[in-house]
């Protein structure tokens, strides 16, 4: 009998030890992979967040509390994310998650946000076709992309002829769809468009290179529209330049590949080629220049980079915290309603504010490849793009229109048939 | 002075007589001006510079020809540093200034205009002035422009060669001029060919006719174009239109022959990587028996190895792969050594264990590698001699990393056929491999055979590596994307034999490499697997299996 009293009051101890620290604390959690094939890209977003829970404590924390980041390890593991994301929100009882990188990983961890009413912040560019009342997308939706991109290419580029190749997966193949209904709403033949898939980690791309420099050599301008996934970019720039590919005859645009990736990189054979994002390290902005000094102390090494995602995690965790003190609690659902108009600073000198969409606005930028690893800016949008949940350009999604704002809120209405399909996020 | 000293005095009184009155685009040939046409240029040429600072790129364009119109002894060093993106802006002063990057951040920084050294400035002390492609492209012309005027034959021609790719009739003229005081033939001929790219438009029938005749052995894309408009053009006459269709035909023809050669030898490289990688696996599975699953981890520490190798010769990049080849051998080699007596040996003849050990060995060694050098890819330089293409014919190219790699292989294909034939090592191996206990009835420490075996394969796995370190990703997962590959080329081949290894490689790539035309990357890969797993339910010991009594039981 005394046993199990002790025993009792043991487990309970654990089980509330927690929940006692918690009151003291604002919890963050960070869901992002530091082992595994996607340790490389998201191992600094983890540290970017430790970095913004670190300045914001410094500047007195949030509501009159310290905040304490809670980091678990999916692993690269697409299953185990949402297992984490649950430990995160029930065991761990975070205010808060930022986290995931690929698509695939975001629809993972979705019915988990959704069923425990979570908060997920998510940095990277993606596919669109979703929004969520639990997610706020932070990073680029396709218009805010990829469209821009291939518009500088066919207006100032004068690009006639395309290729998109990309690794074979959700987000390459959904971009790629929308890209290809684009360019033939444009005018593009269906003999200028060349599509072509490779599996993850691809590395030998003699072919592929020779069938793009046929497709180019048939006299119009010609461009590739990347959306090779990180790690397979090094060999396919390589043989670009290997087999007198070079970024003058046909330029390369990738959505996948920033100062991050280009870092263990051999930069040389890439020089010219373009990338289309929403910030750069090189952006001219006093912003910028003190992010990348605090970044430099914080990581304490001269040689590290910022990239685009980092600065989607930077304005998404000043958001948040603009959204807590104008709601005056870390509530899920009091956070939701406010952090819709909240505007901050982004880092290119501008200002991003939350739609109602749970997508914000952002810039699009254009960059060069440089020797040094750095992307020269070449164009750039006059001004900021309203992220589009649902494109326009594909049949289906067209009618369709998020906005979580009453009276409506609902992240999928038919605006022809006037009906939310309930699904919060399908 | 010289090319004026050689060419006729006519002509010599011809040029002094240009580049003082007409703009010309020489350098250096400036004789005529006194002290205040001196300051006056630079006056100009200063401020011209100072135009480059805007951020339009058009206004950049404008800028760079106006500077290639001055003949200050700096136009080509200016133009030249905007084309490799050294030349900046002071952001103190806010003059146009060459910089070259230090070490520890900062650079080194020299007046564009006037040439004076002034110093160092911080990470953020000077501004790139950035150029696009577009702009590139422009600079390389009126690069070339000013150095068809350079004293050295050689480089008049490559000058020529650049103008006839960039194909900017602009140019044209740039040509023209020249070829009225050229004097060297050689010269004379690559000017008269890149003159042929612009006489595709000329008015003159006949020299169009010739032009179009003459360009037959050119394959690139721009004269194709070309021919293809001037074959559809209802302007140009019947026997034009003709011509150009007849031309446009034969040099269809050349590109598909060419592209069926570029396709085997495609296949033949991506196989030589095949047998490179599975080479190693052949021996340790092969020979041993033993499932290796940490086979691919071998391959990625002889990567590493080449990485370690070049950050420790700053400046040997050239010859840094010599050095890599036997320092991953020996990294390599001694890992698997340790593998193979703290853990394989307790395990032979239990290869489902084996099987599972192996793979814990593989995850050991890809966080081990990650918590050394960190999860991002580690950047391994190229060496110069192996980027680029090897022309063989025009047209026809082969990659020159694909083509070392391709003798490699079959560099250290034939040295390990040798070690097992010829070598002492290789009597006992092959005596092991057929009965261990007869072996070591005679006298053979099969304890000792078995080790050196296994290091022998997980060696060969670490040269490998420095090839592939060539090709791909520097990466913790670099073997994971090869174990497959390479367990596949071996039971295809036939296990315990070498020769069946290369067959399988080579035959492998190259047919893979000729459906993926049609079928793409990934359908292509499927096609294969599903080929292998077809074949080994025909003949299970796979192409050449081992023959006697070893091989039955």
């Amino acid at each position: 009998m005394k046993s199990i009293t002790r025993r009792v009051v043991l487990v309970a101890t654990l089980l509330l030890g927690p929940l006692m620290w918690s009151a003291d604390t604002i919890k963050v959690g960070v869901l992002h992979s530091l082992s595994g094939t996607m340790a490389i890209s998201e191992t600094t977003l983890k540290d970017t967040v430790l970095m913004m829970v670190e300045r914001q404590n410094a500047a007195g924390g949030l509501l009159g509390k310290q905040l304490e980041a809670v980091v678990v390890d999916p692993a690269s593991d697409w299953p185990l994310f949402a297992e984490k994301a649950r430990e995160l929100l029930e065991k761990q009882q975070v205010d808060v998650v930022f986290g995931c990188w690929t698509s695939v990983s975001r629809k993972s961890v979705l019915p988990v946000f959704e069923e425990l009413n979570g908060l997920l912040f998510y940095p990277v560019q993606y596919e669109g076709e979703e929004s969520s009342k639990n997610v706020f997308y932070t990073g680029a939706a396709p218009n805010q992309q990829a469209i821009p991109a291939v518009d500088y290419l066919m207006n100032d580029i004068e690009v006639k002829r395309w290729v998109l190749a990309g690794t074979d997966y959700v987000y390459p193949r959904t971009t790629n769809k929308i890209l290809e209904a684009y360019l033939k709403a444009n005018g593009v033949a269906d003999e200028d468009i060349m599509i072509n898939y490779t599996p993850f980690g691809h590395s030998d791309w003699q072919t592929i290179v020779s069938d793009i420099k046929k497709f180019g050599s048939a006299g119009k301008k010609t461009a590739v529209v990347s959306t090779v996934n990180g790690d397979a970019n090094v060999p396919f720039y390589k043989e670009l330049g290997n087999q007198g590919v070079s970024a003058e005859d046909i330029p390369v645009v990738a959505f996948s590949l920033g100062e991050e990736e280009l870092s263990g990189f051999d930069t040389g054979p890439l020089v010219g080629h373009l990338a289309a994002w929403n910030y750069f390290m090189s952006v001219d902005a006093e912003i910028n220049d003190e992010f990348i000094d605090d970044w430099l102390e914080f990581i304490d090494d001269d040689d590290r980079v910022t990239n685009d995602p980092m600065e989607a995690h930077y304005i998404g965790f000043k958001m948040w915290v603009e959204a807590v003190k104008k709601a005056g609690t870390t509530d899920s659902t009091a956070v939701q309603d406010a952090i819709v108009g909240v505007v901050v600073p982004n880092l290119s000198g501008g200002m991003a504010t939350m739609m109602p969409n749970h997508h914000i606005t952002k810039p699009v930028l254009i960059g060069e490849i440089q020797a040094d690893g750095q992307f020269d800016i070449v164009w750039e949008t006059p001004g900021t793009v309203v992220g589009d949940a649902w494109t326009d350009h594909l049949e289906g999604s067209r009618d369709i229109t998020a906005d979580w704002m009453k009276p409506l809120a609902c992240g999928n209405y038919n605006v022809k048939t006037g009906t939310c399909s309930g699904q919060n996020y399908e | 002075m010289k090319v004026a000293a050689r060419s006729s005095t006519r002509i010599v009184f011809g040029r002094w007589v240009r580049s003082c009155l007409v703009v010309v685009l020489a350098i250096g040939l400036v004789p005529c001006f006194g002290a205040d046409e001196k300051s006056a240029l630079d006056a100009d040429f200063q401020a011209t510079v100072d135009l480059l600072k805007t951020r339009s790129f058009e206004e950049k364009a404008e800028a760079a020809r106006a500077i290639a119109a001055l003949t200050h002894p700096r136009t080509l060093e200016v133009l030249t540093a905007l084309l490799d993106a050294e030349l900046y802006t002071e952001r103190k002063t806010d003059r146009v200034v060459f910089a070259k990057g230090l070490d520890g951040g900062g650079f080194n920084i020299r007046d564009a205009v006037t040439g004076e050294e002034l110093g160092q400035v911080g990470r953020r002390g000077a501004k790139k002035i950035s150029v696009n492609n577009r702009l590139r492209g422009l600079l390389r012309g009126l690069i070339a422009s000013i150095r068809l005027d350079n004293e050295d034959p050689d480089d008049r021609i490559a000058a020529a060669e650049a103008i006839a790719d960039g194909a900017d009739s602009s140019m044209r003229e740039v040509l023209d001029r020249r070829l009225l005081v050229e004097s060297d033939p050689k010269v004379i001929a690559a000017i008269e060919t890149a003159l042929v790219v612009f006489d595709l438009d000329a008015t003159d029938e006949s020299i169009r006719l010739r032009a179009i005749r003459a360009s037959v052995s050119n394959l690139d894309g721009r004269v194709r174009e070309k021919l293809t408009g001037i074959s559809n053009d209802p302007v140009a006459s019947e026997a034009i239109q003709a011509a150009a269709r007849e031309t446009l035909e034969s040099i269809e023809e050349t590109v598909a022959r060419y592209k069926t050669i570029e396709t085997v030898f495609f296949g033949l490289s991506l196989g030589s990587v095949l047998v490179l990688a599975a080479i190693g696996l052949s021996i340790t599975f092969g020979v041993m028996g033993v499932i290796n699953m940490a086979h691919g981890e071998l391959i990625m520490l002889g990567a590493y190895t080449t990485y370690v190798v070049q950050t420790l010769l700053p400046g040997g990049l050239e010859y840094s792969l010599l050095i890599a080849v036997p320092a991953a051998f020996v990294v390599s080699g001694l890992v698997g050594i340790g593998i193979e007596r703290g853990i394989f040996r307790f395990l032979y003849g239990r290869p489902l264990e084996t099987l599972l050990a192996s793979f814990g060995v593989s995850l050991v060694l890809q966080q081990a590698v990650r918590s050394i050098f960190g999860t991002l890819n580690r950047p391994v330089a190229t060496p110069e001699w192996m980027s680029g293409s090897f022309e063989l014919l025009e047209g026809l190219s082969m990659t020159f990393n694909r083509l070392y790699i391709l003798i490699f292989a079959g560099l250290i294909f034939a040295a390990l056929v040798l070690v097992l034939q010829r070598t002492r090592l290789g009597l006992e191996v092959r005596a092991v491999t057929q009965n261990r206990a007869m072996a070591r009835a005679m006298g053979i420490r099969s304890a000792r055979v078995d080790a050196l075996t296994f290091g022998l394969g997980a060696g060969i796995a670490g040269v490998a590596g420095v090839a592939l370190s060539q090709l791909t990703n520097v990466g913790p997962n670099l073997g994971q994307g090869y174990i497959v590959d390479s367990f596949m080329v071996v039971v295809f081949g036939g296990v315990g034999n070498l020769w069946g290894t290369l067959v399988a490689g080579l035959s492998l790539g190259v047919a893979n490499k000729f459906l993926e035309p049609y079928a793409g990357a990934v359908v292509a890969k499927v096609l294969v697997l599903v080929f292998i797993i077809l074949f080994i339910q025909w003949r299970p010991r796979g192409l050449f299996p081992q023959k006697g009594r070893a091989a039955e039981s």
